[in-house]
C-alpha cells in the first residue's frame, strides 16, 4: 500500500465521516433535550435531499443555493410534527414514543415513494462536480463542499448552544427538564426548537449529500444505522461527541476496509463500537 | 330418511353456487411477488407493469401481434374463456417477508399459482412456502443457481441461471481473444455480498481457472454501503484490466461515481445485469453509464431479429413511457408461459398446473426473448434460455455479444476518465 492510496482513504474516510456527523448532530440533540429516539431522522435526511433535487429540477436552483431554505423547510417541519404529535406522547411509555417516530419512518419512506416514485435521481451539473487534486490527493468536489458545509453548520450549532441566550435555555432543558421550567424556560417552546434545529441538520446533510449521492424513497435507511452508531459513540446528546464520532466512524470504516479487506469494514466500525459501549458506555464524550 | 334442514339448506345453496360457477366468467387468481416498496421498489414497478400488461393482453387482446400467444384477447380458451386476476403482494427485498405474504397469497387470497419474486434470496423462501402447500411457483427473473437445485416439485424458472450467464462472460473473454484478437488481461470482481453475489464470486473462483484467467483480487461488499473507497482502492491496487461486477442499482450507481472520482481506469467493467438493467442506472449516471459491458437477457436491438419484441415493446413504451429493460420482459415472459400451462392444463387445480408446466414447449419465435424456446427440465430449469452481453453506446445498450447476433461491434477498452469528452 502506497502513501498516496493511504492518505486518499483517510481523506475519504474524513469527508464521509463529516456527513455522518452531521446527520447524527440532529439526532442526539433531539435525543438530548427529549430523550426521544427519532427513528424516522433518515427520513429527514432524505426528504432534505427531495427537497434540493426538485427546487434544482424545477428552478434549475443549485442545492447548495437552496441549502438554506431546505435546512428552513426541515426546520419547519420538525417544529409542526412536534406541535402535532410529538408533543402528545412525551409522557408516554418509551414503547410507544419508538413507535411513534418508527411509525413516521414508515409513513414518510411510504409518502415519498408515492409522491416521487421509487426511482434513483442525482443532481448532475450542479455547481460543484467532478474532482481536484489537493496535495496530491484527487478529492471528490461535492465531497470537499459537503464536508466543509457539515465542518460549518456544526459550528453554527455548537455556537449557538454554548453562545447565545436560548441555546444556553436548551441546554438548561436538557440536563434537568424541571429545573429549566422553574427558572421560566418554556420547555415546549425548547423541545420543539430542538425538533426543528435537529430537522434542519438533516436537511442540511441531504442538500450536501444530493450533489453526489443518488436520491430515493429509502435513502436515509444507509445511513441511519451508521448515525446511531455515532450518537451511541459520541455520548447520547453531545453534539461535539457526534461531531468527532462521526469523524471516527467515517475514517474507521474506510481504513478499516482498506487494510483488513472491504468485506470487514462496517464490521471494523461494529467491534470498536461494542468496545467502547463495554468500557466506556456513556460514550467518548458523554456524561457518565 | 328426512334431511336435516341445515343440509338441505346447504345443498341448494351450494347448487347455485355451482350453477354460478359455470355460467359466470371464471377467473384465475395469481398471486405476483414483487418489492414493491424498500430499496427494490424501482425495478418492482417496472416487473409489475411488465405483468400487468400481459395479463391485460390476455384478458382483452392486443391488436396487430399475431405471433403473441394470447393476444387474441378471449381469456384462456381451454378454460372457457377464463380472464386472469392478478393478486400483488409486497415483499421489501425481505426474504421474511416474502414468504409470509406466499403464506398469505396462498391461505387467504387461494392464488392457483405464484409469479415471482425478483431478489433469489426472496426467491428461495416464497418458492419453499409454495412447495410445502402445493402451488406453482413460477419464477422469472432471479437468476441464482441454486434455486433449482433443491429438488423442488413445484418450482419452474424460465430465466437462465448465474452458472449461464456467468460462464457466458468467461466464454465472450476467451472469444474476445480467439475472433477479435483482444486479450483481457488479469480480472478481479466486485460482487454485492448477498445469496446472490456470495454465489456469482463462488463460481468466478471456480471458473476462472478453467477458462484459463488470471483472477487476481475478489472484493464483496453490502448493497447497502454509503461509500465504496476502500473497495475502490483495493480495486486500484490490484491494477486489474477487467472488472466482473454484480451490483444493484444504487451501489451500481455509487460503484461508478466512485471509479471516476478516484481515477480508477479499467480496460473494461463486466457487469452482471441487475442494477446494471435498471433504467435508472442510465437515467442517472447519464454519459459516465456509456462502454460498461453487461450481461443481459434482452435488448431492444434483438428486435431486429425477431419482429414480435418490437411489437410488444411498443405495446409497452406506449403504456408506460419506457422500454422494456431484460427485468420487464423476462416478468412479462414468465407470466405468459404460467398462463400457456393453466390454458394446457385446462383446469385450476395445482397439480394440473404443474404438470403441463412441466410438458411446457414454447418455440422461441413466439418469445420475446432471445431463447432457443421454454422446455423445463426435472429441476425446473428452462434448459432453452440463453443470455446476452450488451454495451451502454451512447446511453443505449447494445448487443455485442455472441458476436453473430451483434448490433454493434464492441468498443474495447473503454476509454479512461480523463479522456472522455
Amino acid at each position: 500500500m502506497t502513501f498516496e492510496i493511504f492518505f486518499q482513504t483517510l481523506a475519504s474516510g474524513i469527508l464521509m465521516g463529516l456527513i455522518y456527523a452531521l446527520v447524527a448532530i440532529g439526532l442526539t440533540l433531539i435525543f438530548g433535550v427529549m430523550d426521544i429516539v427519532n427513528f424516522a431522522h433518515g427520513e429527514f435526511l432524505m426528504l432534505g435531499m427531495y427537497s434540493s433535487f426538485w427546487l434544482f429540477s424545477l428552478y434549475a436552483l443549485d442545492p447548495l443555493l437552496t441549502l438554506p431554505l431546505t435546512a428552513l423547510m426541515l426546520f419547519s417541519f420538525g417544529v409542526l410534527l412536534y406541535r402535532l404529535l410529538i408533543v402528545r406522547i412525551i409522557n408516554a411509555p418509551m414503547l410507544s414514543q419508538i413507535f411513534t417516530t418508527f411509525g413516521i419512518m414508515i409513513l414518510l419512506r411510504g409518502v415519498a415513494q408515492f409522491l416521487w416514485k421509487p426511482d434513483f435521481r442525482t443532481i448532475e451539473n450542479s455547481a460543484v462536480s467532478g474532482s481536484i487534486k489537493l496535495l496530491g490527493l484527487q478529492l471528490g468536489e461535492p465531497q470537499l463542499v459537503a464536508g466543509l458545509g457539515a465542518v460549518l453548520i456544526t459550528s453554527a450549532v455548537y455556537f449557538f448552544l454554548n453562545r447565545t441566550r436560548l441555546g444556553a435555555a436548551l441546554e438548561a432543558t436538557a440536563s434537568d427538564k424541571e429545573a429549566a421550567r422553574l427558572m421560566g424556560i418554556d420547555s415546549h417552546k425548547m423541545f420543539s426548537l430542538a425538533w426543528g434545529i435537529g430537522a434542519a441538520c438533516a436537511g442540511a446533510a441531504g442538500a450536501l449529500l444530493a450533489t453526489f449521492f443518488p436520491i430515493f424513497p429509502d435513502v436515509g435507511a444507509n445511513f441511519i444505522l451508521m448515525a446511531f452508531v455515532v450518537v451511541n459513540l459520541g455520548g447520547f446528546g453531545s453534539v461535539t461527541g457526534a461531531f468527532w464520532a462521526g469523524i471516527l466512524v467515517g475514517v474507521i470504516q474506510v481504513m478499516g476496509g482498506l487494510l483488513l479487506g472491504p468485506q470487514y469494514k462496517t464490521a471494523v466500525v461494529l467491534v470498536i463500537f461494542l468496545g467502547v459501549l463495554m468500557f466506556r458506555p456513556q460514550g467518548l464524550m458523554g456524561k457518565a | 330418511m328426512k334431511m336435516p334442514r341445515l343440509v338441505k339448506l346447504t345443498a341448494v345453496l351450494s347448487g347455485l353456487g355451482l350453477s354460478f360457477a359455470i355460467h359466470a366468467q371464471q377467473e384465475i387468481r395469481i398471486g405476483v411477488i414483487y418489492p414493491l416498496t424498500g430499496s427494490g421498489a424501482a425495478v418492482g414497478g417496472e416487473l409489475r407493469n411488465a405483468v400487468e400488461m400481459a395479463a391485460d393482453i390476455i384478458n382483452n387482446g392486443a391488436a396487430g401481434i399475431p405471433d403473441l400467444p394470447f393476444s387474441a384477447g378471449k381469456g384462456l380458451p381451454n378454460l372457457k374463456g377464463a380472464k386472469i386476476k392478478l393478486i400483488f403482494a409486497d415483499h421489501q427485498a425481505n426474504p421474511q417477508t416474502g414468504a409470509t405474504e406466499a403464506e398469505r397469497l396462498i391461505s387467504q387470497e387461494h392464488v392457483v399459482a405464484i409469479v415471482g419474486a425478483y431478489n433469489s434470496a426472496v426467491t428461495a423462501t416464497a418458492s419453499r412456502v409454495a412447495e410445502r402447500a402445493g402451488i406453482p411457483f413460477l419464477n422469472a427473473e432471479s437468476s441464482s443457481a441454486s434455486l433449482t437445485q433443491r429438488n423442488f416439485k413445484w418450482f419452474f424458472r424460465t430465466t437462465p441461471h448465474d452458472d449461464l450467464f456467468v460462464r457466458n462472460a468467461f466464454e465472450f473473454l476467451k472469444e474476445l481473444e480467439a475472433k477479435k484478437g483482444i486479450k483481457p488481461g488479469n480480472l478481479v470482481s466486485l460482487n454485492e455480498n448477498g445469496l446472490w453475489g456470495t454465489e456469482t464470486t463462488k463460481l468466478q473462483a471456480k471458473l476462472a481457472p478453467e477458462f484459463k484467467f488470471n483472477l487476481v483480487k475478489q472484493i464483496s461488499y453490502s448493497a447497502k454501503t454509503t461509500e465504496l473507497t476502500s473497495e475502490v482502492q483495493s480495486l486500484k491496487a490490484a491494477n486489474p484490466n477487467v472488472v466482473l461486477q454484480s451490483s444493484y442499482t444504487p451501489d451500481a450507481i455509487l460503484s461508478i461515481k466512485t471509479y471516476k472520482e478516484l481515477g480508477f481506469n479499467p480496460d473494461m467493467i463486466l457487469a452482471n445485469d441487475a442494477g446494471f438493467s435498471d433504467s435508472d442506472f442510465q437515467k442517472t449516471l447519464g454519459k459516465d453509464a456509456d462502454y460498461v459491458i453487461s450481461r443481459d437477457v434482452w435488448a431492444l436491438d434483438l428486435a431486429s431479429r425477431n419482429p414480435l419484441i418490437k411489437q410488444v415493446n411498443d405495446l409497452y413504451f406506449s403504456r408506460y413511457k419506457i422500454n422494456f429493460t431484460g427485468n420487464s420482459s423476462r416478468s412479462f415472459t414468465g407470466l405468459m408461459v404460467l398462463a400457456d400451462a393453466i390454458n394446457r392444463a385446462g383446469s385450476t387445480t395445482p397439480e394440473a398446473i404443474r404438470t403441463a408446466l412441466s410438458q411446457t414447449n414454447i418455440a422461441g419465435k413466439n418469445l420475446i426473448m432471445p431463447w432457443k424456446g421454454v422446455r423445463f427440465d426435472e429441476t425446473g430449469q428452462n434448459v432453452l434460455g440463453s443470455g446476452i452481453l450488451v454495451q451502454m453506446i451512447k446511453g443505449k445498450y447494445q448487443t455485442v455479444w455472441p458476436f453473430e447476433m451483434a448490433s454493434q461491434e464492441v468498443v474495447w477498452p473503454m476509454p479512461k476518465w480523463d479522456q472522455r469528452k
